[in-house]
């Protein structure tokens, strides 16, 4: 299978993939890894007549300490998060998720801009944000913004992302190297997750679910029933009230809510460990 | 448009459309055939080859984003007549059947190899989860991986 044909742009900078953008309007797509956009296009679901390739910005690829976060580069690969110590040490919690993602292959071409810009609820990474309240800076022809990752996930592969805005960087709140749990259930190695549950426990905790709506979801009846002093096993058994789990192949809705409060016990057992 | 890369230390350059996918690059104007296409879905890693040394699918990888790099498929892995430790390692403990998932395989180790160098069972069961033999062969092709990290 070979994509239909595009205009290939390669970019320098941030102002270049913007500008690009800007010429191009909404033909155009940003080119990353292409762990998610190229099997698409292959599958000609997708056919931007404009690609415009962001992957060689170095300056987008970087893990910072900012104080009271950490600072990620859009362009990092999933690779390079599962292997910083300054991740393992502040936000464990990515860390953990990012060695969860695909495959080595797909781990050392993907990154995690390209995740949260495709906002697919069945990836990983997302759900994990989410939990952690992480922050994403946007970069458009007016200048940049921030917006949060509570209102960045709008739909099904649909993000607060303007047709001619960029992704530059996410901002994770320093959570520590342990208190966290991501527990993912598939039926074959490297599949997307049927469901997956993260916990992030510090003071309060918080929970996200993968591949239970159209969005990555938080869990808000665990994690209300938590802060009103329920046991992990009353707690879990909220997880997917409210939800809306998709059906397909793998598994049904009801299967899926079976899946999200056994995960999220064992989420929230492990998180506390 | 003009891609240039180092395709086991030769230096290729060629026209092709920005469409064009590595695997097909590889295959078709570099004539180096031991790269396989399996599902063209990213799901089997028969496609795998290394990437500035990294394992990559080159299915899911456009030409033009290797534009520049040193890309080693299978057949630049041994450095003469002798075969690549890890090829021997296959070879060894017959670690193929029908051998069409062999290639990716390979450099699929070669890279987890680099990254752990001692792997476990466990290190090489999980980082070989992106390949796929539909002879269900794994159990000599993770035997050939551990003898072959053993060795390092």
């Amino acid at each position: 299978m070979i994509p239909a044909p595009f205009d290939y742009v390669r970019a320098g900078s941030a102002d270049e993939v913007v500008g690009a953008l800007a010429e191009h309007g909404d033909e155009a797509k940003i080119l990353a890894g292409g762990m998610s956009l190229l099997p698409l296009m292959k599958l000609r679901l997708a056919t931007p007549s404009v690609l415009v390739d962001a992957a060689r910005i170095p300056a987008l690829s970087y893990l910072r300490d900012d104080g009271d976060h950490v600072a990620i580069g859009a362009l990092t690969r999933h690779r390079d998060l599962e292997t910083s110590d300054l991740l393992g040490a502040e936000c464990g919690v990515l860390r953990a998720v990012a060695a969860q993602v695909g495959d080595n292959q797909v781990r050392h071409r993907g990154t995690l801009g390209g995740s949260v810009a495709h906002g697919d609820p069945a990836s990983d990474l997302p759900a994990a944000l989410l939990a952690l309240d992480a922050t994403f800076v946007v970069q458009g022809p007016g200048g940049e913004r921030t917006v949060s990752a509570a209102d960045f996930f709008l739909g099904f592969l649909e993000t607060a992302l303007a047709p001619d805005e960029l992704l530059t960087e996410v901002r994770v709140p320093k959570t520590g190297s342990s208190g966290f749990s991501y527990q993912k259930f598939n039926r074959r190695a490297q599949d997307w997750a049927t469901v997956g549950a993260v916990a992030v426990r510090n003071g309060t905790t918080r929970v996200a679910l993968v591949n239970m709506g159209s969005t990555p979801v938080r869990a808000r009846g665990v994690e209300d029933a938590l802060a009103s002093g329920a046991s992990i096993a009353d707690a879990a058994a909220q997880a997917a009230d409210g939800t809306e789990p998709p059906s397909d192949l793998n598994a049904s809705p009801e299967f899926r809510a079976h899946l999200a409060r056994v995960l999220v016990g064992r989420a929230l057992t492990e998180a506390q460990a | 448009m003009e891609v240039a890369i180092t395709v086991n230390g030769q230096a290729e350059r060629h026209d092709v459309e920005p469409r064009t996918l590595l695997v097909h690059y590889l295959r078709e104007e570099c004539h180096r055939t031991g790269t396989k296409v399996g599902c063209d879905t990213s799901s089997c890693g028969a496609c795998t080859v290394l990437l500035d040394g990294e394992s990559v699918k080159s299915c899911t990888m456009l030409a033009v984003q290797a534009d520049g790099a040193t890309v080693t498929t299978i057949e630049g892995l041994a450095p003469g007549d002798a075969l690549h430790p890890v090829q021997q390692a296959f070879q060894d403990h017959h670690a193929l059947q029908c051998g069409f998932c062999t290639a990716g395989m390979v450099m699929a180790a070669v890279s987890l190899l680099e990254e752990i160098p001692e792997p476990t069972e466990r290190d090489v069961r999980l980082g070989l989860e992106g390949n796929l033999c539909r002879c269900t062969g794994y159990h000599n092709i993770v035997a050939a991986v551990l003898a072959a990290g053993a060795k390092r």
